[in-house]
């Protein structure tokens, strides 16, 4: 069974097509990364997915059980691209009160919280303001409070923006950890093409159109290319012709 | 040149905020007109009851245009006035003449007395009327009247200022995305904040009317517990009808917009200018402004010294108001999720 199954999503907004027709699905313990340019929908197609916002037309199906249901959030840890955090809060706080609206018990709370923060590395910072965290560590705190239900699903909306290289890197060792050690599903959007190599699937967006998909090593003898961008170039181009009229 | 540029793009970013534009061109003109209209019905109140009076004494009242109605006084006159709901009462006992004004408004009282004096001038000598006063005396000053009102509505203002920019705020940072992706319903958001927000105003609430009472000295006859529970009410309308105009705005700037459009026209109707004597179409309008309710219901307990039981047509109101906006607050987040 499928984590993640995106059947035939499409949305507009009045006039404008925003996706169409998008397609794809995650399997446990794998990394899907949803790779296209800023603007071209991704963000749209994570909040369709945790259910913020409605289909056009399509389903989407997390854990077997079409969304939206109030449980699935309950598996599915969610990291927007803005920290959206309580800057007036210590991490500790913020970290409390994600956990508490999972209803989680003051021990699990406990256990949870020691867990996350010590994969993040912000033990040290625990007690601070979140105000008084540097970019990167607001990034961390994010990623925590993403795992801190355990969810099985975990989706994550550019993780990675405007972080150091080290951190960057560091986040995507825990990725790859938490998938291969916790067999964690793992949805993540980027438009960076060196950490889409490290997905297992792929699935690259245009102007909200599925241009292909498949593993990296897939995509690059499909296409003939030696490197990914490569792939997003001729793939687009391709798809360009199919979808737009000229 | 900078300076032109900058200029450009304010003119730019205004024309395209068609909202801030409008406030900025249409709001004066409402409360302009709101106003006029406020403060040219300002009639003298002319309801007046006579015990005793000649028939001479009831030509000369109903001459200068007032509404007499002849009562056989049995009880005291101040219950006479309240139940036959007059402005005022004389009674005439040979050259003794008592007049009994209702006084819920000073200024109206002392416009009706100087009136009636002048009525009555040529036959009776001024010394000879002895005047009382149903509510109050004749050291109320339009503030005693008014200070119950300012208790209510400041309680209400930054309780919808503060829950409004709360909520909004909670939006903006995107925490409130963050806070739909967890299983948490609609219906708690709503609460939590009617509750988080609601300690604060139910603080707020406690030391401004302690202040009022003791330290300013204001006018208290009713119980304290009385106004601190209508003041609670108001104070869950302000924060219900805040929220809910926060998911409307989207920055604190438009929130602050909703002040001259909402709270400013409540002012009016808290009984700072009498309803009573609006133009039938402004008094219908007091009747959709929750303030209008509470301020009522805080005149008549801190005021007439009334009871729970005389103020629950208001109390029942206010709480109708909330029930509405708590509603409409757990719809309006429908906006974000469906759930």
């Amino acid at each position: 069974m499928s984590i993640l199954r995106v059947t035939d999503v499409s949305k507009r907004y009045g006039k404008h097509q925003i996706l169409s027709d998008i397609q794809f699905s995650a399997e446990k313990g794998q990394i899907v990364g949803l790779i296209g340019p800023s603007g071209s929908g991704k963000t749209t197609l994570i909040k369709i997915i945790m259910g913020m916002d409605k289909p056009s037309t399509g389903k989407i199906e997390v854990l077997g059980e079409r969304v939206p249901k109030l449980k699935l959030l309950q598996q599915t840890g969610y990291m927007a691209q803005s920290d959206a955090l309580y800057q007036d809060l210590t991490g500790h706080e913020n970290l409390t009160f994600f956990a508490s609206m999972f209803l989680m018990t003051k021990i699990e709370q406990k256990e949870r919280i020691a867990y996350v923060t010590e994969l993040v590395q912000l033990e040290s910072a625990l007690k601070k303001k979140v105000a008084t965290y540097s970019g990167g560590m607001k990034r961390r705190l994010s990623l925590a409070i993403a795992l801190i239900q355990n969810p099985q699903l975990l989706i994550l909306d550019e993780p990675t923006v405007g972080i150091d290289p080290e951190l960057r890197q560091s986040i995507w060792k825990e990725l790859a950890r938490l998938k291969t050690e916790e067999q964690k599903t793992i949805l993540v959007t980027t438009h960076v093409m060196d950490e889409a190599e490290k997905c297992d699937v792929l699935a690259m967006i245009r102007e909200g159109h599925l241009i292909t998909s498949g593993s990296p090593q897939e995509l690059r003898t499909k296409y003939d290319v030696p490197n990914l961008e490569d792939v997003f170039l001729k793939a687009g181009g391709e798809a360009h012709a199919d979808y737009s009229p000229r | 040149m900078r300076i032109t540029a900058l200029v450009k793009r304010i003119v730019l970013q205004l024309v395209r905020d068609k909202r801030t534009l409008a406030l900025l061109l249409v709001a004066p003109l409402l409360i302009l007109t709101l106003m006029h209209f406020l403060f040219t019905s300002n009639d003298v109140p002319s309801t007046i009851g006579v015990v005793g009076a000649s028939s001479e004494m009831i030509e000369r009242l109903e001459s200068q245009d007032f509404e007499v109605s002849i009562v056989e006084k049995m009880t005291s006159s101040e219950e006479v006035v309240v139940k036959e709901e007059l402005d005022g009462l004389f009674y005439f006992d040979g050259d003794k003449i008592e007049l009994t004004l209702e006084n819920e408004d000073p200024s109206q009282s002392g416009m009706l007395q100087a009136k009636l004096r002048q009525v009555l001038s040529p036959a009776v000598n001024d010394s000879t009327i002895e005047v009382t006063y149903v509510y109050g005396s004749e050291d109320t000053t339009f503030f005693d009247v008014l200070s119950p009102v300012l208790v209510g509505f400041f309680v209400f203002f930054f309780v919808f200022l503060i829950s409004g920019i709360g909520l909004l705020r909670e939006r903006t940072t995107g925490t409130l995305e963050r806070l739909l992706a967890t299983p948490i319903k609609r219906w708690e958001i709503v609460f939590g904040y009617l509750i988080g927000y609601g300690l604060f105003a139910v603080i707020q609430t406690i030391v401004v009317v302690v202040y009022a009472v003791n330290v300013l000295d204001m006018i208290l006859l009713g119980s304290i517990w009385h106004v601190l529970l209508i003041n609670g009410l108001i104070a869950l309308v302000a924060l219900s009808l805040g929220i809910l105009l926060s998911s409307f705005a989207a920055s604190e700037f438009q929130m602050i917009q909703f002040i001259p459009l909402v709270i400013i026209p409540q002012v009016f109707f808290t009984g700072i200018i009498p309803i009573g004597r609006m133009p039938d179409w402004l008094q219908g309008l007091s009747k959709i402004m929750p303030i209008s309710y509470g301020a009522n219901a805080l005149k008549n307990v801190m005021y007439k010294g009334q009871e729970l039981v005389d103020v629950q047509f208001e109390l029942m109101v206010l709480s109708g108001f909330a029930l509405v906006f708590i509603l409409l607050n757990i719809l309006a987040l429908k906006k974000h999720r469906n759930q």
